[in-house]
C-alpha cells in the first residue's frame, strides 16, 4: 500500500493541520515508510479472534448526575483567565454565523 | 546524602539531621549548577517549593508525617499541577498554567511531599529520546551527546544526575522504562487502572500509566505507595484493596532468596534484535538471578514481532482522537491570524504541534478513516488480543518474564531523530506490556563502554510487589544501581 499526495492533504484536513504543499511531500514519504512498518501486521490471520480494546474488561461505572463543584463562578473565572480570548464567561471564536 | 534511599531521607528528616528547606535548597541548587548541560527541567520555581518545604517542616516538627513528607520528588511535565506551567514538551501548551491538579500531584500534596520542578519529555509523550520536545532535547548524565531516553527522559536525567531523589514519569509504550534503563535507575510501570489519569495528559488512553523513577527498586515501591489508588474521577481507575508494595521487601535477606522462583526467558527476548553488549549484561544477570535461586524456563511470546506495527496503529488512533482538543478555543495556543473558525484550527494545530506530533495524528486520522478502519484498527486489535493471550500462556509456566529493556545502550542525539520507524523500533521490548496492561519494571544490570543496559521483568497483572521484591534482591546482590555518572556524585 502507497499513500498519495492527495491523501496527505485530505487527512491533514481531517485532522485540521495545515500542510503546505513542501510538508505535505516531505510527510508523504515518512507516512509510506511508517506504513510498511504496520503493514506486516496484515500477514496474520485473526480470523475469529475478538478485538482488545482495552487491558482491563471494565464496565462503565455510573455515578449520580449532580453538581460536584460549589465555587462555580470562581472556577469558571480560574478555567477562562488562561483561554485565548473569553469574555463575559463565554469562549470568543471567528463568527460562524452571518 | 544525595546517595541516600527515600527511606534514609524520610529518617534524617524525621531525626531533624536536616530540615525539608534544607533538602529543597540542595536540590535546587544542583538544579541551577546541572540543568544548563542536562535541560532535564522545563519548569523550576524556587519560591514555590520552598514553601512547601517549610509546610513539610511544619508538619514533621508536629509529629503528623508520613514517610514521603518532606522530599522533594520532580514531576514529567505531562501531570497538570496547580498554578505551574504544564506544557506536555509542547508549544501548544507553551501558556499553560494549569488550574487544578493531577490525582499524581494530589496524591504527593497529601503525603507532604514538595513538588520540585517539572521536567522535559517528549511532546505529548510521544518518542523515545526527548528530542521531540518543543524546549529543545535533554541530555544523558553518562554521556551528554547522547538521548537519556524517552518519553520521560527529563525526569531519568534529573534522577540520574542526582537532581531529584525521585521522579514521576509515565509510560504508554516503554516511557518510563526505556529511560530508566538508558540512564541507570529503576523505573516501573503498574498494572493498567492501578494509578489515576487524572489530570495526567493524555496520549493513547488504553496504554498510559503513571509510574515511578528511581535509584532502586526499593524507593519505587514507596513512591507507588503514595501515587496508587482508586479514583472515581478515572473511569478506567481500578478499585481495588490498598496495598503496600514494600511489604515483601522487608524479609530477611537470605543466600537463596528466590528459591523457587520460575523465570521465564521469551526465545523472541533473545534473538538478533538485540545488541551483543546488552545481551551479555543481560545474561550475566539471569546467570545472577539463578545464584539468588530462581530457576529459568524457556517460553514463548510468538505475536510479539507484532507489537510495534499495532502499537503505531493504536496509540496513533487513539492520539488523533485524544488531541482533538487542542483546537485554540478554551486553552493552549491560538495562531495569530487566520481566516474564519476552521483556518484558526488548521493554523493554530499546524503551528502547535510539532513534526512528530503531527505525524502521529495524521496515521491515526487515516487509520480510523472510512474504509480503512477494519484493516488496520480492528486488525491491530486483534494482534493486541494475540500478544496478551501469549502472556497469558507464558505465565501459565513461570511467574516473572525476564529480558532486555532496550535493545541497545544510550544512542547519540540526532542519530534516529530523522528516522521514524528506527526510533518506533527501539521501543520493541517494551510495547507489548502496555498492550497486554502487565506491570513491568527495568532496573539497571551493568554498563557496555561507560553506558548503562537495563534489564526488564514483567510480571502479571497486580502483581507488582511481588515485581518489586524480584528487583530488590537483585539489587542487594549488586551494586549496578548505585552506580553515579561522573560530575554528579
Amino acid at each position: 500500500m502507497s499513500l498519495t499526495l492527495e491523501q496527505v492533504h485530505r487527512i491533514a484536513h481531517l485532522a485540521r493541520i495545515e500542510v503546505d504543499e513542501a510538508e505535505a511531500r516531505r510527510t508523504l514519504g515518512q507516512l509510506n515508510e511508517i506504513f510498511s512498518l504496520i503493514e506486516t501486521m496484515q500477514a496474520v490471520d485473526t480470523q475469529g479472534v475478538e478485538p482488545m480494546a482495552h487491558a482491563q474488561e471494565l464496565a462503565q461505572r455510573l455515578r449520580p448526575d449532580c453538581v460536584t463543584e460549589n465555587d462555580q463562578l470562581a472556577l469558571r473565572a480560574a478555567f477562562q483567565a488562561i483561554a485565548p480570548e473569553a469574555e463575559a464567561g463565554l469562549y470568543l471564536v471567528p463568527k460562524v454565523i452571518e | 546524602m544525595i546517595e541516600f534511599s527515600l527511606a534514609e531521607i524520610a529518617q534524617a528528616l524525621a531525626s531533624r539531621e536536616i530540615s525539608s528547606v534544607e533538602l529543597t535548597g540542595l536540590y535546587l541548587d544542583r538544579i541551577a549548577r546541572h540543568n544548563p548541560q542536562l535541560n532535564a527541567f522545563i519548569t523550576v520555581n524556587a519560591e514555590r517549593s520552598l514553601a512547601q518545604a517549610r509546610a513539610a517542616d511544619d508538619r514533621l516538627a508536629r509529629g503528623d508525617a508520613q514517610v514521603l513528607t518532606g522530599i522533594p520528588i520532580a514531576h514529567k511535565d505531562i501531570f497538570c499541577a496547580r498554578d505551574w506551567l504544564t506544557t506536555c514538551g509542547s508549544k501548544m501548551l507553551g501558556n499553560f498554567v494549569s488550574p487544578y491538579d493531577a490525582a499524581v500531584i494530589s496524591r504527593f500534596h497529601e503525603a507532604g511531599a514538595v513538588l520540585l520542578g517539572k521536567t522535559n519529555m517528549d511532546e505529548f509523550a510521544m518518542g523515545s529520546s526527548t528530542e521531540t520536545s518543543f524546549y529543545g532535547p535533554t541530555a544523558n548524565p553518562w554521556a551528554l551527546d547522547r538521548v537519556p531516553g524517552g518519553s520521560s527522559g527529563g525526569s531519568a536525567a534529573a534522577v540520574a544526575a542526582r537532581l531529584a531523589p525521585a521522579a514521576t514519569g509515565t509510560d504508554t509504550g516503554g516511557s518510563i522504562r526505556q529511560p530508566a534503563a538508558l540512564c541507570n535507575l529503576s523505573g516501573m510501570k503498574p498494572t493498567y487502572g492501578v494509578i489515576s489519569r487524572y489530570g495526567m495528559i493524555a496520549f493513547a488512553s488504553s496504554l498510559d500509566q503513571a509510574g515511578p523513577l528511581a535509584r532502586s527498586a526499593a524507593d519505587c515501591a514507596l513512591l507507588l505507595n503514595c501515587m496508587a489508588g482508586f479514583d472515581e474521577r478515572d473511569s478506567t481507575s481500578l478499585d481495588r484493596p490498598r496495598e503496600d508494595f514494600s511489604r515483601e521487601l522487608t524479609a530477611a535477606a537470605s543466600s537463596r532468596p528466590l528459591a523457587g522462583l520460575r523465570i521465564g526467558l521469551p526465545e523472541q527476548f533473545f534473538g538478533d534484535g538485540c545488541s551483543p553488549e546488552v545481551m551479555q549484561l543481560v545474561e550475566a544477570a539471569i546467570a545472577e538471578y539463578r545464584n539468588l535461586g530462581a530457576e529459568t524456563v524457556a517460553v514463548s511470546l510468538p505475536s510479539m514481532q507484532l507489537s510495534v506495527a499495532a502499537y503505531y496503529v493504536i496509540a496513533p488512533a487513539e492520539a488523533s482522537s485524544n488531541l482533538a482538543r487542542f483546537d485554540g478555543v478554551r486553552y493552549g495556543y491560538r495562531a495569530p491570524a487566520y481566516d474564519d473558525l476552521t483556518d484558526m484550527y488548521c493554523k493554530s494545530r499546524a503551528q502547535g504541534f510539532g513534526a512528530e506530533v503531527k505525524r502521529r495524528i495524521l496515521i491515526g486520522t487515516y487509520v480510523l478513516s472510512h474504509g480503512y478502519y477494519d484493516a488496520y484498527y480492528l486488525q491491530a486489535q486483534r494482534i493486541r488480543r494475540l500478544i496478551a493471550s501469549d502472556f497469558a500462556e507464558a505465565f501459565r509456566q513461570c511467574e516473572v518474564i525476564i529480558g532486555p529493556t532496550s535493545p541497545s545502550t544510550a544512542f547519540r542525539l540526532g542519530e534516529k531523530a530523522a528516522d521514524p520507524v528506527q526510533m518506533y523500533l527501539s521501543d520493541i521490548y517494551t510495547i507489548a506490556v502496555n498492550l497486554a496492561g502487565l506491570p513491568g519494571i527495568s532496573i539497571p544490570c551493568g554498563f557496555a563502554a561507560g553506558l548503562p543496559a537495563g534489564l526488564q521483568l514483567i510480571g502479571n497483572y497486580f502483581t507488582e510487589a511481588r515485581l518489586l521484591n524480584v528487583a530488590h534482591r537483585y539489587q542487594q546482590a549488586t551494586d549496578w544501581h548505585l552506580q553515579c555518572p561522573a560530575g554528579h556524585a
